[in-house]
């Protein structure tokens, strides 16, 4: 691919604290909620606080990201940031997150939307910066605070979360060998503007959509670069619940011994734009230098991104103590009942507000 | 009235077609069942279409002459009629194109039925199909078919001792024949537990005792039995094509566990053929829910009322026994494209006459029925079908 070698100089990740089963959605609404789950393959899922949105949860895994691999915000070219959910639709999310890191005013910054693979077009953007010396560092966040209508199949999986990657040419965490990208005009999943929750065309999400986008883009970057599956350790698929990336890895021919720490959606919900990105993460916790892996992004609309990374020696350096572990998001969080998650998600109608 | 035979028949594969259009499933069928009969489109005098909802489900109305024109008709300036009758949309269309060969008054014609019904989200779906219930006494107040439906099965269960596993079998028996079936949408066999367990949709119906929303076509062309072997060596004879109708809201009904109108039609269609039930071993029952296949086989005279359960649970209904029931796996299993059921049907029952119905061929059936309903009864359409000698 480039003539310079770019890739990961680091990460971070962060999910919400609060949590709410599908049993207790499907018991508000009359439903079989623990079928519900087992179906989506989703045993719990993150809410965000009242007081958390897509620029906050950004802001905590860039903190993260940039204390890890002890980077002077100074040094960011560029910021951007994908996501459904910008708390604006005219002013950007990036330039809040570029503020409370510390890195303005010299650098670029953007918000990103592709349903749920904005970030990773972010992360291929930082790559052409990066590989060109236009900049340094450029950061690529997913992150999202996503909603279903309530009663909808979607409110049982849609929650909140997000990571950052610091994309740059030296000290490499993760080499970045090759990406590839599967792009069409597929209406699976959308939200016009205006609307507060998306619409999305059922069971049409899943064959023509998902399975068909990221089955394609898999296949053709491990042609590209001479693979099969039996060479990676790991693999992340988008994860809209746990199911779809489970059968997509079957299909693609990977054990489920390589999706095992790539997939994070069953115990925290499908984070969106977050949900390979922290799927990434997890993995780039756990992985030993030489590691190979597979990321295969999606978003609706529709296209798929794919990364071959490897990981380096550099990784040994690397404290990844400095900050918490995806781990840690997925065993713990706090209970909620629904009550409260309606409140949280701004689902109760307060008084003086416009009808 | 002259002898009206079968001489092709075509159909689309069924089940979520989202990359083909309705016109271009509707040719398929339709151009196939004309290559079948070695007819060339000036041969044709009349084009019939069984479709229920066209207009809500891809806001395109006027579909008949929409196909015909698409098949490359239009020049022949022939008539093409749209026929709706609900779910018995497709057998009502065959009806009308019987009457009209049978009278003399068209030659040759093509009989098709289509649906495409997943374009549209789910529940806009099933606000469509409802609509074939009684609007103003049933589903303005929120009933569904399947909720109608599974009125019927618990009054059937409390009246005639049926179990939620005696309805079940129904959908175990049509997975395991749609798997010999390639044109089939669900081809995976089924247990029981499963049906059982199966998410409930309204109880006692679980989701795998509903048929599901499909897009498919299917199609047949007629033509005088005189001279009918000039187009196919196997000619089948339409001994019966008889339609019967009835209220439209249930609570209007004596017994809502049986639908009178399958009952006249059946009298009538047996009368017409000049036979008995017992001499019919093979039938395409309208089980568009567990429980409407099990009623089926009891207003069919298959059994009497509150005895088809035992007689399935003997094994009876699977390709060869004494009665196979849904070769084609049904509704359940083939899939349901409202308006193309009915000829779906018929084009099963031709094939196993025809000797043609491969991994599934029923032997020596020489004669076979078919039985197409439209919402929860209001109408039953009937036809006997046997080879010609």
């Amino acid at each position: 691919m480039s003539a310079e070698t770019v890739g990961i100089v680091s990460y971070g990740a962060y999910v919400p604290r609060y949590r709410i089963t599908p049993e207790e959605i499907g018991r508000v609404w009359g439903s079989d909620g623990a079928a519900m789950g087992r179906g989506l393959g989703v045993h719990r899922k993150s809410v965000p606080a009242p007081d958390e949105d897509t620029i906050t949860i950004s802001t905590e895994a860039l903190r993260i990201a940039l204390r890890r691999a002890r980077i002077d915000p100074q040094d960011l070219g560029a910021i951007y940031v994908g996501s459904e959910s910008h708390p604006y639709a005219v002013k950007p999310t990036a330039t809040v997150v570029a503020e409370a890191v510390g890195a303005t005013p010299y650098l670029t910054a953007a918000d990103f939307e592709f349903a749920c693979k904005a970030g990773t077009a972010a992360i291929q953007t930082c790559m052409g910066l990066v590989a060109s010396r236009m900049i340094r560092y450029g950061v690529a966040i997913g992150a999202d605070t996503s909603q279903g209508a309530p009663g909808d199949a979607l409110e049982y999986s849609a929650s909140a979360g997000g990571a950052a990657l610091v994309i740059g040419r030296e000290r490499l965490i993760a080499e970045i060998n090759a990406t590839q990208s599967f792009t069409t005009d597929t209406p699976d999943f959308w939200r016009r503007e205006g609307q507060r929750y998306p619409s999305h065309s059922g069971r049409f999400t899943g064959e023509p959509a998902f399975f068909r986008h990221v089955g394609e883009c898999g296949r053709r970057l491990m042609e590209k670069v001479g693979t099969t599956p039996k060479d990676y350790q790991h693999v992340v698929f988008h994860q809209p619940n746990g199911k779809f990336p489970q059968r997509i890895g079957r299909a693609l021919g990977f054990r489920e011994d390589q999706m095992r720490w790539g997939l994070v959606t069953p115990y925290i919900g499908n984070t969106y734009s977050g949900a390979a990105l922290i799927g990434l993460a997890n993995v780039l916790d756990h992985a030993k230098p030489g590691d190979r892996i597979l990321v295969v992004g999606y978003g609706s609309g529709a296209g798929s991104d794919a990364f071959d990374l490897t990981v380096t020696e550099e990784i040994g350096r690397f404290d990844r103590t400095l900050g918490t572990p995806v781990q840690e998001f997925l065993d713990n969080g706090a209970p909620i009942s629904y009550a409260i998650y309606a409140k949280f998600r701004g689902k109760i109608r307060l008084g003086g507000e416009a009808a | 009235m002259r002898d009206v035979a079968i001489l092709g028949v075509g159909q689309t594969r069924f089940g979520e077609l989202w990359d083909r259009s309705f016109r271009e499933i509707g040719i398929e069928a339709g151009l196939g069942a004309l290559q079948e009969a070695h007819l060339t489109s000036r041969d044709l005098s009349a084009l019939y279409l069984g479709n229920m909802a066209s207009g809500a489900f891809i806001d395109q109305e006027h579909i008949a002459p929409l196909i015909l024109d698409y098949a490359g008709l239009a020049g022949h300036h022939i008539p093409a009629i749209r026929v709706e009758a609900g779910s018995a949309s497709g057998a009502m269309a065959l009806h009308q194109a019987y009457l009209a060969v049978a009278s003399g008054l068209h030659d040759f014609v093509v009989v098709g039925g289509a649906e495409k019904m997943t374009d549209v989200p789910d529940t806009l779906a099933q606000a469509i199909t409802s609509a074939t219930a009684d609007q103003e006494w049933e589903t303005v107040f929120g009933a569904t078919l399947p909720a109608l439906w599974a009125l019927m099965a618990r009054r059937h269960m409390q009246d005639h001792g049926t179990r939620r596993e005696d309805l079940a079998r129904l959908s175990v028996l049509a997975h395991a024949h749609a798997s010999k079936n390639p044109l089939a949408q669900f081809r995976n066999p089924i247990s029981v537990e499963a049906v059982l367990e199966s998410t409930p949709v309204a109880e006692p119906l679980g989701v795998l005792d509903c048929a599901p929303a499909s897009d498919g076509a299917a199609a047949v062309v007629l033509g005088p039995l005189e001279g009918a072997r000039r187009y196919t060596d196997v000619p089948i004879r339409i001994a019966a094509s008889e339609v019967a109708c009835d209220t439209m809201a249930l609570q209007h009904r004596k017994d809502i566990t049986t639908l009178e109108a399958t009952v006249v039609a059946r009298q009538k269609a047996l009368k017409r053929s000049r036979r008995e039930i017992s001499e019919i071993p093979l039938v395409e029952v309208h089980d568009a829910y567990s429980i409407s296949g099990l009623m089926a086989l009891e207003d069919l005279g298959f059994y009497p009322k509150g005895r088809a359960a035992a007689a399935l649970r003997d094994g009876e209904g699977a390709i060869g026994s004494r009665l196979t029931v849904n070769s084609s796996g049904g509704l359940k299993a083939q899939g349901q494209p409202f308006g193309a059921v009915g000829i779906a049907q018929v084009v099963e029952v031709v094939r196993q006459l025809r000797g043609q119905a491969a991994e599934r061929q029923v032997s020596k059936a020489t004669v076979g029925m078919t039985h197409n309903v439209g919402g929860t009864g209001a109408t039953a359409v009937v036809h006997v079908l046997e080879r010609a000698n």
